[in-house]
């Protein structure tokens, strides 16, 4: 944002950046390859929904969208504690780009339909053999990734999260600032 | 290049614009009159009750932006938090992280104050020193997630738009102009400033009472114009923070309903609350005090917030404009 921007109180919506989001499929063979953590097959992209026809239109849309192309699982709609929306694809787990063009379709008709500063966050699920639950986010603002390792309770596998940002630095931008990293809680598709 | 729903408010900037430039024009005038008001007295008695006052002005005015994040966080009686402290807490910070995240900014720090009334501020001289602070009556249930949420964006697009700066800066002149007339006012009374060596002589030649004088009416007039533009600035800063808000979350409706229901509650608030919430009444999301009655247009000219009708009139418009 410029000087002239803030001193005139006039900042724009950011726009989002979708393509970073192509590098997931590589990443999840790195992941498993060091970590031993395996796609769920579970992706979901998060957004927060503007009032009014022209969104609920473009919703609409994006769901008919997807139904089509999966045929076997619908996709899911759910809103979480903090009124955001959440879109769940599911694939089978071997099919990581299947999934990401899925909810690359959900990305870019927001954003053709003019809502791309609506668009939050999207995330995969990941799970290794002892169950451990680890997702990778992916901040649409930023173009960046993070991982979010929850555990029972509202509590996060830090120790966890931080060595799979060191196997995963080379596959995917991850994002410098750790404060951005913010917690989903609960989020579908974990 | 993606479709974009984001039309600029140009009557808005324009008006702010203006605002801005002709609180630089008083500030020039101001400082032109003063040269020429101690020129003319040949004698430099008056220095020193300019000087003085600029000095001081210079230096509160620095003080305040520097520590505007302690200064607001003691008189709420805030305490910072962690997402640890309690359900309060976690939420206040779950909400604030994704705002963050829509609008790729940094987190500022978040504080909760002790008030059941439901209001929020936002400070810090930057971006790193910003903190957003909701009162525990704003959490308490009243307001659902959508509205909680419109109200902590406008407070971020304070933040954004580094309002603190900008009304220090905007509030210089004004501080300056008081002190001024102050120190004028003291000087005539104890006979040209007090014991300060040089002004005491001047004052037996007589020519040093009508420079007291004219810098004292120079000094009330800038004032009375700065307070005015001050006052109109800020209204406009609180109507473009509406603004941002409002279209970074998408519910400008969501954002009115939360503005309706915060001045509604402040209307059954007992005395105590608001008279501490007094200090505090620039920075709030709504202001504490509505003077009412007979001087309402008069009140509408000294306020920091602009009408509860004219906030929601603008928020209506951009709801019409994303429905398109």
């Amino acid at each position: 944002m410029g000087f002239l921007d803030t001193l005139l109180g006039r900042t724009k919506p950011v726009q989002p950046k979708l393509d970073a989001l192509f590098a997931l499929p590589s990443a999840a063979i790195t992941l498993e390859a060091a970590a031993s953590f395996r796609p769920t097959g579970t992706g979901s992209v998060c957004f927060r929904a503007a009032e009014g026809k022209a969104f609920s239109d473009i919703e609409k849309d994006v769901r008919q969208l997807l139904d089509m192309g999966s045929g076997t699982t619908p996709v899911e709609v759910t809103t979480d504690s903090y009124a955001y929306t959440w879109l769940v694809c599911h694939h089978s787990a071997d099919d990581v780009e299947a999934l990401v063009t899925d909810l690359h379709a959900v990305n870019s008709s927001l954003v053709d339909g003019g809502f791309g500063p609506q668009l939050l966050c999207t995330l995969v699920g990941f799970r290794d053999d002892a169950g451990r639950r680890l997702a990778i986010v992916y901040l649409f603002k930023r173009g960046t990734f993070y991982p979010f390792a929850p555990q029972d309770g509202e509590r996060r596998d830090n120790a966890l999260e931080l060595q799979v940002r060191g196997q995963l630095g080379s596959d995917l931008k991850i994002e410098p600032d750790l404060s951005r990293w913010f917690p989903v809680w609960g989020a579908p598709g974990l | 290049m993606a479709k974009t729903r984001y039309a600029p408010d140009r009557g808005l900037i324009a008006r702010m614009g203006l605002t801005m430039f002709l609180l630089g024009v008083v500030f020039v005038a101001f400082i032109l009159a003063l040269v020429l008001v101690l020129e003319a007295s040949h004698r430099g008695s008056g220095a020193g009750i300019v000087i003085l006052p600029v000095l001081l002005a210079i230096g509160l005015g620095f003080g305040s932006f520097y520590w505007s994040d302690k200064i607001a966080l003691r008189t709420a009686g805030a305490r910072l938090v962690t997402p640890q402290d309690g359900p309060q807490a976690a939420q206040l910070h779950g909400v604030v992280d994704r705002i963050c995240a829509l609008a790729d900014m940094p987190k500022p720090r978040v504080a909760i104050a002790e008030s059941r009334m439901p209001n929020a501020f936002a400070t810090g001289r930057n971006s790193k020193m910003a903190v957003v602070c909701a009162t525990t009556g704003l959490l308490d249930g009243r307001l659902n997630d959508q509205e909680l949420e419109g109200v902590l964006a406008h407070e971020l697009s304070h933040v954004a738009h580094k309002d603190v700066a900008v009304m220090t800066i905007a509030s210089f002149i004004g501080i300056v102009a008081a002190l001024l007339v102050r120190f004028a006012f003291y000087s005539e009374l104890f006979g040209g400033g007090g014991g300060r060596g040089r002004g005491g002589n001047n004052n037996n030649n007589g020519g040093a009472i009508p420079v007291v004088l004219v810098v004292m009416v120079v000094g009330i007039v800038v004032y009375a114009i700065s307070f005015l533009l001050i006052r109109l600035l800020s209204r406009y800063r609180e109507l473009s923070a509406d603004r941002s808000g409002a279209l970074l979350t998408g519910q400008p409706s969501a954002l009115a309903s939360a503005l309706q229901k915060v001045t509604g509650e402040m209307a059954r608030i007992p005395t105590k609350d608001l008279r501490a919430a007094e200090p505090l009444n620039a920075f709030y999301f709504a202001p504490a005090f509505a003077r009412g009655g007979a001087g309402a247009s008069l009140s509408a000219l000294f306020s920091t917030h602009p009408s509860l009708e004219r906030r929601l009139k603008e928020l209506a418009k951009i709801s019409d404009q994303l429905s398109r």
